[in-house]
């Protein structure tokens, strides 16, 4: 028994009137949606996935493209999607395999969030006029200092930990190298030298392009510990063991081999084509005492010098569990909440596991301020940030800095299709394919993505001027300058945030 | 140049470290620490060609990121010695903990005793690096879970068989475990197959198999023959089944 095809996702038409058969569709759909047949552009809808290239290259606006063109019977419950994904399963007996973060239709409590400005009684501050302080310090911060004098002059005697300098709040999180390609990478990495800020390696070693940027960079090892050796942890200017990830808390990851080509199983350390599997747990961490071993171990072969973050995926008991990181000697803890980006996951943990970052943040921040120990480890936000709004939300939370991944992207071109597990990306983010990965050229990649970081920085610095702030440190934490919407009392008093009109 | 003696009695192991690196900094070749009792990571991510000698029983990830010294520890190991090694060896004359020479990269770590859980986990190879894990004794559950390259070898001196515990490379999708004797089907893990062992494999370990017996006084000449079992991954893609697209 067939179960024949369900209905097109994408319908693609061309505007005969306006087409001038240029073939950059053709030349630019990586998926073969386009072929020239008899001087006739034809279309296969089918294999179109909404990546919006030939859109963006077409130079008489002569594509269009429609969502879902066929209805189902509509029913609230059983979806389209629903529907489809019974048929697929049915089909294939598999996991099915999905893109890019959550997207299910759960409430954003960002949109659900406004902040504060000044009116009379405390004057706003022109961002023009006067310094703005963005500068963040990543790392543990001494719960006193102790001084020494010497006729008049003034020494500190406390020992500092190492922390990381950040112009901006805002940090470029991990893709690997595998996952995203060399120029997508090398983008990133010019824009962060650029910006004074820091960009994640992810888990798949660093290819030697990346060396000269490596000051800026976070080495990240998580349990497959790939392309992981001293030279690489010493090359970054922090490391950070990853031990979940919002889009799939609790599961690990599989770099499919066809991803797997000479230049990326150089930098893991891998054979060519052979699957690059991360297992679920890092297999010497088996509970809290095994990861301040690691923790321990990473600074003891790096001579203390560097700062070591733990990222966990934003789950139920966050607020413990990174209780429990504070004091591991982690200098950061990294929380990913369940809109976290992903080049792939299992449709299921993306669409259902974890908590949004809003509620992990604040119930962490909360957390270590009860215990004592806020000031052992600074707190990075990430999983779903989409705008300078988002970031002084984060921050206002209880986050020290966040970590962007999907905007950065799409600061490249990516139009968040959600196809990336296919190595196909024809914006050459997602591929290994030298052909599409030439399509980015470096140098005006790292200038959109630092155009992107510096906006975002100006925005930030008027709204903390707006509200009366002049530094970034008055508005950590600082729960007073946001106010909820619509949130029920049970999501207030977690965000520890009054009410609108409160 | 006469070796460098360290005490580490009641050391802290980030002073002791220290000093180590200092030593090996300076040219030292050859060390000498004496009651080491329980201090974790020792040579971790040391390089160089220095020979530490290690007289007690040293803590947790000895030698993690190890890149080029050796080590002969005379006592026990605790957990994960040889951690994600690049380079160099480890010869502990005793038994050692759990997740022994997890993904190690290359080098080796020879065990004259056992070893507990999960050990050779995920390791790894490329190119000519091709990590070793060779132990006398036996090993507990998941040894060689989601290898990705190198070599284990287990002897099962003084076990009625090698192995006896399950979940035998389970997940393995490079490299191969080498057990004396027969291994019981039962024992295997998913994505592991057990293959004969024959005359070309017993010439190519012969080198390890006498490496290993010389370093801890053993007679070579009972291990010289084809009585082992060798397992190897079913594929080198152990999950390019299990998904479909959205």
């Amino acid at each position: 028994m067939s179960l024949g095809s369900v209905p097109l996702k994408y319908k693609i038409s061309i505007d005969r009137e306006q087409c001038m058969k240029c073939m950059r569709c053709v030349d630019n759909c990586s998926y073969g949606v386009y072929r020239i047949e008899n001087d006739k552009i034809l279309i296969d809808s089918r294999k179109c996935t909404a990546c919006h290239r030939c859109i963006s290259m077409c130079p008489r606006d002569a594509i269009m493209l429609q969502e879902k063109p066929v209805d189902y019977r509509s029913h609230p419950l059983w979806t389209a999607e629903a529907r489809e994904d019974v048929i697929n399963q049915a089909r294939t007996g598999k996991i099915i395999l999905a893109g890019m973060g959550n997207a299910r239709d759960y409430p954003i409590i960002f949109d659900r969030l406004v902040l504060d400005a000044c009116q009379v009684t405390n004057p706003s501050i022109d961002p023009l006029r006067e310094p703005m302080e963005l500068r963040t310090y990543l790392g543990k911060k001494p719960a006193k200092l102790e001084f020494t004098k010497n006729d008049g002059d003034v020494e500190l005697k406390t020992k500092l930990a190492p922390n990381l300098k950040l112009d901006t709040p805002i940090m470029i999180g991990h893709m690997s190298y595998g996952a995203i390609s060399l120029n997508a990478q090398l983008s990133l990495a010019k824009a962060v030298a650029k910006t004074g800020t820091f960009m994640g390696t992810g888990e798949g070693g660093m290819h030697e392009s990346i060396y000269p940027y490596q000051d800026h960079t976070i080495v990240q090892i998580a349990s497959g510990r790939f392309g992981v050796d001293i030279n690489y942890l010493e090359r970054g200017a922090a490391i950070e063991i990853k031990v979940g990830q919002g889009a799939k808390p609790g599961i690990g990851g599989h770099l499919p081999g066809e991803k797997v080509c000479s230049d990326v199983s150089c930098t893991r350390m891998i054979p060519l084509g052979s699957d690059a599997i991360s297992p679920a747990p890092h297999h010497d961490i088996y509970s809290i005492e095994d990861l301040a071993q690691l923790v321990r171990s990473l600074k003891e072969a790096t001579e203390w010098k560097k700062p070591v973050f733990v990222k966990i995926a934003a789950v139920h008991n966050v607020a413990a569990i990174a209780a429990g990181v504070a004091r591991s000697s982690a200098d950061a803890v990294v929380i990913d909440g369940f809109r976290g980006g992903t080049g792939a996951a299992p449709k299921v943990f993306r669409d259902n596991v974890g908590i949004p970052i809003e509620a992990a943040i604040a119930a962490v921040d909360q957390k270590l301020n009860d215990q004592g120990i806020r000031n052992e480890v600074s707190l990075i936000a990430s999983g779903g940030i989409r705008n300078s709004a988002d970031i002084a939300k984060s921050i206002a939370l209880g986050a020290d800095a966040v970590y962007i991944g999907t905007a950065s992207l799409i600061a490249l071109g990516c139009r968040v299709c959600g196809n990336c597990y296919r190595g196909l990306c024809p914006w050459g983010i997602a591929t290994q394919k030298p052909e599409l990965v030439n399509r980015i050229d470096p140098e005006l990649g790292s200038e959109h993505v630092a155009n992107l970081i510096n906006a975002w920085t100006l925005e930030l610095s008027e709204l903390m001027g707006a509200a009366g702030l002049n530094s970034i440190e008055s508005l950590r934490g600082n729960r007073e300058r946001l106010r909820g919407y619509m949130l029920d009392e049970g999501l207030l008093n977690v965000l520890k945030v009054e009410s609108v009109g409160a | 140049m006469e070796p460098l003696v360290i005490d580490a009695k009641g050391m802290h192991y980030t002073p002791l470290n220290k000093m180590i690196r200092e030593a090996v900094a300076s040219g030292v070749k050859e060390i000498v620490l004496n009651n080491v009792l329980g201090q974790r990571f020792i040579g971790n991510g040391l390089r160089g060609d220095a020979k530490i000698t290690i007289n007690g029983v040293p803590g947790g990830d000895l030698g993690m990121f190890m890149s080029g010294p050796e080590c002969e520890i005379f006592g026990d190991a605790e957990h994960a010695p040889g951690n994600t090694m690049d380079s160099g060896a480890l010869f502990i004359h005793g038994s050692a903990g759990d997740a022994v020479a997890h993904s190690m990269r290359g080098g080796k770590v020879f065990v004259k005793g056992n070893i507990g859980y999960r050990g050779g986990i995920h390791m790894k190879e490329y190119e000519d690096k091709r990590p070793i894990l060779a132990v006398g004794g036996t090993s507990h559950a998941f040894l060689g879970e989601y290898m990705a390259g190198g070599l284990i070898l287990i002897f099962g001196i003084g076990q009625e068989s090698a192995v006896q515990d399950r979940g035998i490379g389970s997940g393995i999708h490079g490299g191969e475990i080498v057990i004396r004797g027969d291994v019981n089907e039962k024992l295997l893990g998913v994505g592991a197959k057990k293959v004969a062992f024959n005359e070309d494999d017993l010439k190519r370990l012969t080198p390890v198999i006498k490496e290993f017996c010389e370093r801890f006084g053993i007679d070579p000449s009972s291990f010289l023959d084809t009585n082992y079992s060798r397992i190897i991954p079913a594929s080198s893609r152990p999950f390019a089944g299990k998904y479909t697209w959205e």
